[in-house]
């Protein structure tokens, strides 16, 4: 048993898609989230077991529509998505690794491999694909076609959310393309691994998504090179997640069967790092916000980085009002803390006169 | 965000209050307004799901669509609030109003007031921007008629939707948005997005605030507990209590807005508010003759020359909102003094007589010392303008540190304001002893470039305009495929 099995204890490893991937180096700086995720620990049912539970449900009519629209595209050997990527006359061959349920996760890679090896012309749905994340082989089971075609291969996403007059909601589509860029990454990896070109896998993915207000698909283009960039630079920082798990101290486990407090106290153990953005990204967020309460940082970073990046709302007010003397670092942001705190007193009496 | 905003979050955090970060009202809040409150279908394109609507705190109206993937029912929702809109908008198109044009030689007639709408947070404005497309283009004959005041809702929601967008305006405002200008809250503004939590700061506090987190939503999404454990079911029976249950998820919102309002009623409203309400009257009383002309609706799209136009537009109305912000509220002016652009004094010498002659005929150029305690970030030659004196310039002649004190002494030599004769009229010339604040804002019209006409512009750059679908998207418009470049919003180290 390795020491990562040991954090998570008896619990089944979480398996990671590309939307985990994206959430992981979502926030880099964190080393909770890094050890956590690379341990495959469920952080859902952590939060809840801490006493934090959050709520990253999903509607059950946008799923029902994400599927009505993939089953559209991929009726009829997948007529419409052929069309709809100008790919209508070519010999494409249509193959879906994820259909068979049964095998298991390396014999699908290993297929996954041979295929994309020897694909001249092909689409090639739910491969099974893995990345190098922490230091550990992780496998990816990404909601993609591969579409192979003149030699490249290029990332095909289906996404249910509208293109309306050339123009979506900037959430989505960025949320899709750092996805797609994690596929690429993922795609180039195994060409490597197979002594091929990485670069044969194209750095623009095609986006599919209904246009307008009906059900009619469009294709777009995307250019995710800088999405690649900024992945391989948060992957590469998650590298050194090994080290933090070999100086936590003896014993410290996230098993899912230990008391409340045993896991706050193994949770104290890893450091956090939390910021609003976590809210929407991470399934612990509410045990993190209780945590960093009275922090600036909790108040999100453009209020920090106003107040002079002094962590706490206790020393802001302190050196703001004088009470507290500062440390020679604090005095340039003293200095504006208390310029702004007469400003904005002399300012609301002012205004109240 | 400012450094005088970030203390007040943080002076929230410590007394578990909100805390004021303006002093007057920087929006017109209506004495009618109309609210609405709008949930849409998860999944779907915009698909409206329920809405409560009116101008009566006391009498909601309820629209509801039970099959939110019938057709059918989704234009007789479009129907239903367009009677309601349509009939609310143009209650304002009777009585006029003269104004002064070209320094009082002239007059123009417009509307004398114009509606104001209110939804709950910015979402619910991108929703009804949307329904405005869906719907402006429908044709009221042919093989899918629809009622004609479907496509006429669009063009007013279209109108509504684009006025949101340039700052200042308050033809339709947002009750988050509306809130955040005037409190900061002990919570990131993540967290303010949510109505229920940021009003709960503002009016009790913290705790309350915490206690309403997991309350129903603001909309326009609905919470996807909800769509699983409720909303599904009740759709699949085609039960009759849906429309019920629909109004009660959104009556809190609905309570909730009228509160806001009355919050911000109870402002003082700024000065320079007035004036710009009398901007949206213009546009409204505009629009509305457009449309009573049989206007075409607004196209898909912008042309080059229309959309550099409508930025050019935006900039200067950004520009304009931010420097009366700043001359009406003390508060928003502290932060300019923070940033060095302002600073506060104490008029020691006043020559209120002066004249210049060196120039061919005598001018009046009184000059002030003002000595001050704040940063002087300007340059002499640089022009400054007083809040209280806005049609008055200084000149900066000279800043000089007083030995030994920290503080400066800077002699300024005043222009305009003072009358049309050689000595200066009572009061416009600041006194000895007088407090001043002197800004680098301006509030001079700023003269924008000129644009070629339209029909001159190269095909390179919109050319001619066509009025007709943009071509496929495939290949990518610029607009699309340019957003996820910017994707950061996520903590980088
Ligand atoms: S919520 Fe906590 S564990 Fe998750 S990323 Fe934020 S700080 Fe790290």
């Amino acid at each position: 048993m390795t020491r990562l099995d040991e954090l998570r204890g008896s619990g089944k490893a979480k398996r990671h898609n590309a939307r985990t991937i994206a959430a992981l180096t979502g926030n880099p700086g964190c080393n909770r989230r890094a050890v956590l995720d690379t341990a495959g620990v469920d952080k859902l049912r952590l939060a809840e077991a801490v006493g934090f539970p959050g709520s990253f449900g999903q509607s059950r009519f946008a799923l029902s529509r994400g599927n009505a629209f993939e089953a559209m595209l991929k009726a009829d050997d997948c007529a419409l998505l052929r069309s709809v990527l100008g790919a209508g006359d070519a010999q494409l061959d249509y193959q879906d690794l994820g259909a068979d349920s049964d095998d298991t996760l390396s014999d699908r890679h290993s297929r996954t491999a041979a295929l994309l090896a020897a694909a001249e012309a092909a689409l090639i749905d739910h491969p099974l694909l893995t990345l190098q994340v922490g230091g550990q082989t992780v496998y990816l089971e990404p909601d993609l076609v591969a579409y192979a075609h003149q030699g490249r291969l290029q990332v095909v996403e289906i996404k249910s959310f509208a293109i309306v007059d050339g123009q979506a909601d900037s959430a989505k589509v960025s949320a899709a393309a750092v996805q797609a860029a994690t596929y690429v990454l993922a795609l180039r990896q195994l060409l490597e691994r197979l002594g091929m070109d990485p670069l044969l896998v194209d750095h623009e993915v095609v986006l599919v998504c209904p246009e307008n207000f009906a059900m009619t698909p469009v294709a777009v283009r995307v250019d995710v090179r800088k999405q690649l960039a900024t992945l391989r630079r948060q992957l590469s920082r998650l590298a050194s997640v090994g080290a933090i798990v070999d100086a936590l101290p003896a014993g410290v486990t996230f098993d899912l069967n230990r008391s409340p407090e045993e896991l706050v106290a193994a949770l104290g153990h890893v450091e956090p790092r939390y910021a609003p953005e976590c809210l929407s990204t991470c399934e612990l967020s509410m045990f993190c916000r209780h945590e960093a309460a009275g922090t600036t940082g909790a108040l999100g970073r453009p209020v920090r980085e106003a107040l002079g990046g002094i962590p706490t709302v206790g020393e802001v007010l302190a050196l703001a009002s004088g009470s507290q003397a500062p440390t020679p670092e604090q005095e340039e942001a003293a200095a504006l803390l208390r310029q702004a705190l007469r400003l904005r007193s002399e300012a609301l009496a002012e205004g109240a006169s | 965000m400012s450094t005088l905003t970030a203390l007040a979050r943080a002076q929230a955090v410590a007394t578990g209050r909100a805390q004021p970060i303006a002093t007057v009202r920087h929006l017109h809040v209506h004495d009618h307004p109309m609210v609405l409150v709008p949930l849409a279908m998860a999944g779907e394109a915009n698909a409206p799901l329920a809405a409560l609507a009116g101008t009566d705190p006391a009498a909601p109206r309820l629209l509801v669509v039970t099959q939110p993937r019938d057709r059918d029912e989704r234009f007789r929702f479009a129907d239903h609030l367009g009677r309601i809109l349509i009939s609310y908008v143009d209650s304002f198109a009777d009585l006029t109003e003269d104004v002064p044009v070209d320094r009082g030689k002239d007059v123009r007639t417009r509307y004398a007031d114009a509606p104001q709408l209110w939804v709950p947070n910015p979402g619910g404005e991108d929703f009804l921007r949307l329904l405005g497309r869906s719907t402006r283009f429908r044709a009221v004959d042919g093989e899918h008629p629809v009622p004609a005041t479907v496509p006429l809702l669009g063009r007013w929601l279209t109108f509504l939707a684009n006025s949101a967008e340039v700052p200042g305006s308050s033809l339709l405002l947002n009750a988050v948005q509306a809130l955040g200008t005037h409190w900061a809250t002990g919570q990131s503004s993540a967290e303010d997005a949510q109505l229920g939590v940021l009003l709960a700061w503002i009016e009790e506090g913290a705790a309350a605030a915490r206690a309403v987190e997991n309350g129903p939503v603001a909309g326009p999404a609905t919470d996807p507990e909800f769509d699983n454990r409720v909303l599904a079911p009740l759709i699949e029976r085609q039960a009759p209590e849906l429309p019920e249950v629909l109004r009660e998820l959104m009556l809190p919102t609905w309570e909730r807005m009228w509160r806001v309002l009355g919050l911000l009623r109870r402002l003082p409203a700024g000065e320079r508010v007035a004036q710009r309400w009398g901007g949206d009257k213009d546009a409204y009383t505009a629009f509305a003759r457009y449309v009573a002309e049989g206007g075409a609706p607004q196209p898909r799209r912008d042309g080059a020359v229309a959309a550099a136009a409508r930025l050019q537009r935006l900039e200067s109305a950004a520009a304009r909102y931010a420097v009366q912000r700043a001359f009406d509220d003390p508060l928003i002016l502290a932060e300019y003094r923070l940033a060095g652009a302002a600073f506060a004094g104490t008029v020691t010498l006043a020559a209120p007589d002066r004249i210049d002659d060196s120039g061919k005929r005598p001018v009046l150029r009184p000059r002030i010392m003002v000595r001050t305690s704040e940063t002087v970030r300007v340059e002499p030659g640089t022009s400054l303008t007083s809040p209280s004196r806005p049609g008055q310039k200084a000149r900066v002649v000279s800043v000089s540190p007083v030995a030994g004190s920290g503080e400066f002494d800077v002699l300024l030599e005043l222009s305009g304001g003072m009358g049309r004769k050689l000595v200066a009229e009572p009061g416009s010339v600041p006194a000895v002893g007088e407090r001043v604040v002197l800004t680098t804002l301006s509030e001079e019209f700023r003269r924008s470039g000129a644009l070629p006409d339209v029909s001159e512009t190269p095909w390179t750059h919109g050319g001619p305009p066509v009025f007709e679908e943009p071509a496929p998207a495939r290949g990518g418009p610029a607009g699309l495929v340019s957003t996820p470049g910017g994707s950061a919003g996520q903590p980088d180290e």
